[in-house]
């Protein structure tokens, strides 16, 4: 039987017969952007532990080591389908503090025990102390990773972020505000203190891929820029500056390239030490509208 | 318009015909030659050589753009919907999660009968209460379920035959994929294979649902290829004695099978526990690899090992191709495998021999292959990513092969790597037992999922992306690579007219020129493909099938 014999090497161009409306993608899809230059989303602080984790009805405190043991619990067990960062399934954000099927650490250690029947949540087994120790972690996740970052007084903060941070000038906050950055609302249940401080200092260098904003040109000219809401092979749906929600024939649009740097200034030489511990201990108050 | 006869006779019969009686005898003979009768869809694959490929050609690269939706099927579930259905003579017989048996009106959609097998509230199916299928021999109906049964349901009137339990589902033991009839067998394996069990193929008669032989795809003590879980000594750090007890090589995606040889192959999934490789040193035979086994005795004829000692939960969970290529004059019966680890693969199916292998996206777990095919390995350590990630550059996703255009169809995930970093792990039954501690490479970016995220997607352009890729077996080029935004999970189909059929995550349902990779026709379902499309006939006319979401939906040409 003969031998299969491969030319060496040799490679087509990867682009042979890929369809006009497909090239855009694929100049997105062997982007190497910034990948390995954006910093963190998950650096907190524990200086935080002592706050009401969300959607808590009584606050808690909970031991650090339990925490730590939690994490590496988390790790093992919870990781593969809810992903590093607590978001990997569908609708389910372990971050954010707010549970559909779980209100108190009863309600957690019973899903986790027990799983969710009818979803892709299976019954676990766990001692009582490894039950303690997961809840405590997934209660304090958003805070868990980082160093430690100092928090001012809340209420001056809101007016730095209202006043001389003129974040209402691009951010909303339950209904006020500009639409045309990302809404802060509940920005407090997904970004811990030590993410924030980073961001105000260093926007572009700290800017989440996602919130990288888009630029697109039409083919007949017309420049379309925001932030991308979501996209596919063949469309692109954008938030742009005139707060319009558009949806984009990739098509039509003789451009699409994701912009480097962010529309957000640094506070890094505009606002002191003492008024950025007050502005982030304004943020993490955010976490959600206040139910009336 | 070429047409072979049996189809000519098949549409003659449609025309002319009453439809067949629900659930016409589906004997041995029609099984082994069912890509003479491509009106229907007989076997998971459609074929036993598995190569996803139909001669049916009423549905051309000229009318494909007049395919529109003909009809839907809801399922009731919340489940990943991951079920390739089968066709026989008008009826289509379809799973839907966790294990319900439906039987359809092929044309209509209409619903004959639902069997329902509630599984036991013990089973710990690993990755969700998934069912990719069924098996057919006679006026049988067989299922494997997610608390490790094999069940045997009458296709005509939807009553249970028999069932038989393989193994206990409370250890995570647990059947997804479509069973395999061979002659009188019916062949199935366990998946678990992330949670510490130990691996088996078992083949049960199709009648009784006696148990006929069982290959452990670990082998026990003395046994061989036992040494391949090396005995632990003082300075292997965290060595676990007894790993093969719980050191997964699951069974979770269907074989094929050769009647020439009488050999059924089987790719053999990851050694557990996944990323904690050193709790299992050696090359942990058979996971990751591809095992022949006689269909009569379930003996080991051959193996191949495709990521030894494999630390990337890399599996070789993909559907073995079997092609008869000519080359240079002579025909060599290969295996075709396109691996999650990156690497395609010839094979020779007779012998197990390597004939040839390149990888077909970018890799750094490795630099090469050597000449008897094992990869010369380059760990990047928990510092640097590697590629392909986790998920592989492809996975479970059904591949095709067009004996028209000779060439190799399959979906990979590209630019997509993860830092894989472990931590020892201490065996809970019926818990994960992985060791894993890996994340993505990109800070603030989670890695894809292996099996979709819902509808919005502003990630995947920075950790991955996916391709439909056209491969040449007999030069080793890519001929064509069709590229999506997301990353890929779907089946892929191609018929004798140069079509090809495929899903995707992003909710489209899409038909390419086989030869050149241009878009032709594409309609949205609005749900993640994680099944393969199939195609067949009833009542005189071609139907495209797809499962995507929690539906599957049914197109045909505008009439």
């Amino acid at each position: 039987m003969p031998p299969i014999v491969w030319r060496a090497g040799r490679r087509r161009p990867a682009l042979t017969g890929v369809p006009a409306g497909t090239i855009i993608a694929f100049i997105l899809s062997t982007r190497s952007l910034l990948p390995w230059l954006v910093a963190a989303l998950t650096a907190g602080a524990s200086g935080l532990a002592g706050l009401p984790a969300a959607a808590q009805d009584h606050p808690v405190e909970y031991e650090r080591a339990d925490i730590e043991r939690g994490a590496q619990l988390y790790d093992e067990f919870c990781s593969a389908c809810h992903g590093d960062d607590g978001d990997a399934v569908p609708g389910v954000n372990l971050m954010s503090g707010q549970f559909r099927f779980a209100t108190t650490d009863q309600n957690l250690r019973r899903i986790m025990t027990r799983g969710i029947p009818g979803s892709g949540m299976p019954p676990g087994t766990y001692s009582d102390a490894d039950q303690i120790a997961l809840v405590a972690y997934v209660r304090n996740m958003r805070d868990y990773d980082g160093g430690v970052v100092t928090l001012g007084d809340a209420g001056r903060g809101r007016a730095i972020y209202e006043g001389k941070g003129d974040c209402a000038s691009c951010h909303r906050v339950a209904g006020r505000g500009s639409r045309s950055g990302p809404d802060l609302t509940a920005i407090g249940s997904v970004r811990g203190a030590g993410s924030m401080r980073e961001t105000l200092l260093d926007p572009t260098g700290n800017m989440l891929p996602h919130n990288r904003p888009l630029r697109a040109v039409t083919r007949g000219g017309e420049v379309i820029t925001g932030r991308r809401l979501n996209e596919d092979t063949y469309t692109v749906q954008i938030f742009d500056e005139q707060e319009r929600l558009m949806s984009l024939d990739k098509a039509d649009l003789q451009e699409l390239t994701p912009v480097a740097d962010s529309p957000m200034p640094s506070y890094a030489e505009t606002l002191s030490e003492t008024e950025l511990a007050d502005l982030l201990a304004y943020l993490v108050t955010l976490r959600g509208l206040v139910t009336q | 318009m070429r047409r072979p006869l049996t189809a000519l006779l098949a549409l003659a019969a449609a025309m002319l015909l009453p439809p067949a009686p629900a659930g016409a005898q589906v004997t041995w003979e029609r099984l082994v030659n069912a890509a003479d009768e491509p009106h229907n869809w007989l076997t998971y694959s459609g074929t036993f050589d598995s190569q996803r490929h139909s001669a049916l050609d009423r549905i051309t690269l000229d009318n494909v753009g007049d395919l529109e939706m003909k009809w839907v099927f809801q399922s009731q579930t919340s489940h990943n919907f991951q079920a390739t259905p089968l066709v026989v003579d008008g009826i289509m017989y379809l799973t839907q999660p966790p294990n319900d048996v439906v039987a359809l009106d092929a044309r209509t959609g209409r619903v004959f009968w639902i069997y329902e097998h509630v599984p036991s509230p013990d089973a710990r199916p690993c990755c969700g209460f998934t069912n990719r299928g069924l098996a057919i021999a006679g006026d049988t109906l067989l299922m494997g379920t997610v608390d490790a049964m094999v069940v045997a349901v009458d296709a005509r009137s939807g009553g249970p035959l028999w069932e038989t339990q393989l193994a206990d589902p409370s250890y995570a033991y647990a059947i997804t994929h479509a069973p395999l009839v061979v002659k009188d067998k019916v062949i199935v394996g366990t998946s678990g294979g992330d949670m510490g069990i130990r691996g088996f193929i078992a083949a049960l008669d199709i009648h009784t649902g006696e148990e006929a032989w069982r290959f452990y795809t670990i082998p026990a003590p003395g046994e061989p290829g036992s040494e391949t879980w090396e005995r632990c000594t003082p300075e292997m750090e965290h060595c676990d004695p007894d790993a093969w007890q719980t050191g997964g090589a699951a069974v979770w995606l269907t074989g094929s099978y050769d009647p020439e040889t009488n050999l059924t192959f089987w790719g053999i999934g990851n050694p557990g526990p996944d990323y904690a490789w050193y709790q299992r040193p050696g090359d942990n035979l058979y996971a990751s690899s591809v095992v022949a086994l006689n269909a009569d005795t379930g003996e080991l004829a051959w193996h191949f090992q495709f990521t030894p000692g494999d630390r990337y939960d890399y599996d070789a969970v993909q559907i073995p191709v079997l092609v008869d290529l000519d080359v240079n004059g002579s025909t060599v019966k290969a295996m075709l495998w396109a691996n999650r680890n990156g690497f395609f693969y010839i094979l020779d199916r007779v012998t197990g021999r390597f004939l040839n292998g390149r990888p077909y996206t970018r890799i750094n777990w490795a630099e090469g292959l050597d000449d008897s095919g094992r990869p010369i390995q380059t760990p990047q350590g928990p510092d640097n990513p590697t590629y392909p990630g986790k998920q592989g550059g492809t996975n479970w996703y059904s591949p095709s092969y067009s004996a028209s255009t000779g060439l190799m169809y399959f979906s990979t995930w590209e630019n997509y790597a993860t830092v894989f970093d472990s931590a020892p792990v201490e065996y809970v039954p019926g818990q994960p037992y992985t060791g894993s501690r890996n994340r993505s490479p990109v800070r603030g970016v989670p890695e894809p999922p292996p099996v979709g995220r819902g509808h919005i997607n502003t990630w995947t352009a920075d950790v991955g992306s996916g391709s439909v890729l056209a491969f040449n077996p007999r030069t080793g080029e890519k001929v064509w690579q069709w590229e999506t935004y997301d990353v890929m999970n779907s089946g892929i189909l191609t018929t004798a007219t140069d079509l090809l059929f495929v899903g995707g995550r992003e909710g489209y349902f899409q038909a390419l020129d086989a030869r050149s990779g241009d878009l032709l026709w594409r309609a949205v379902t609005g749900g993640n493909t994680l099944a393969a499309p199939i195609t067949y006939e009833a009542a005189g006319r071609q139907f495209v099938a797809i499962a995507a979401g929690h539906s599957l939906f049914v197109f045909g040409l505008r009439e």
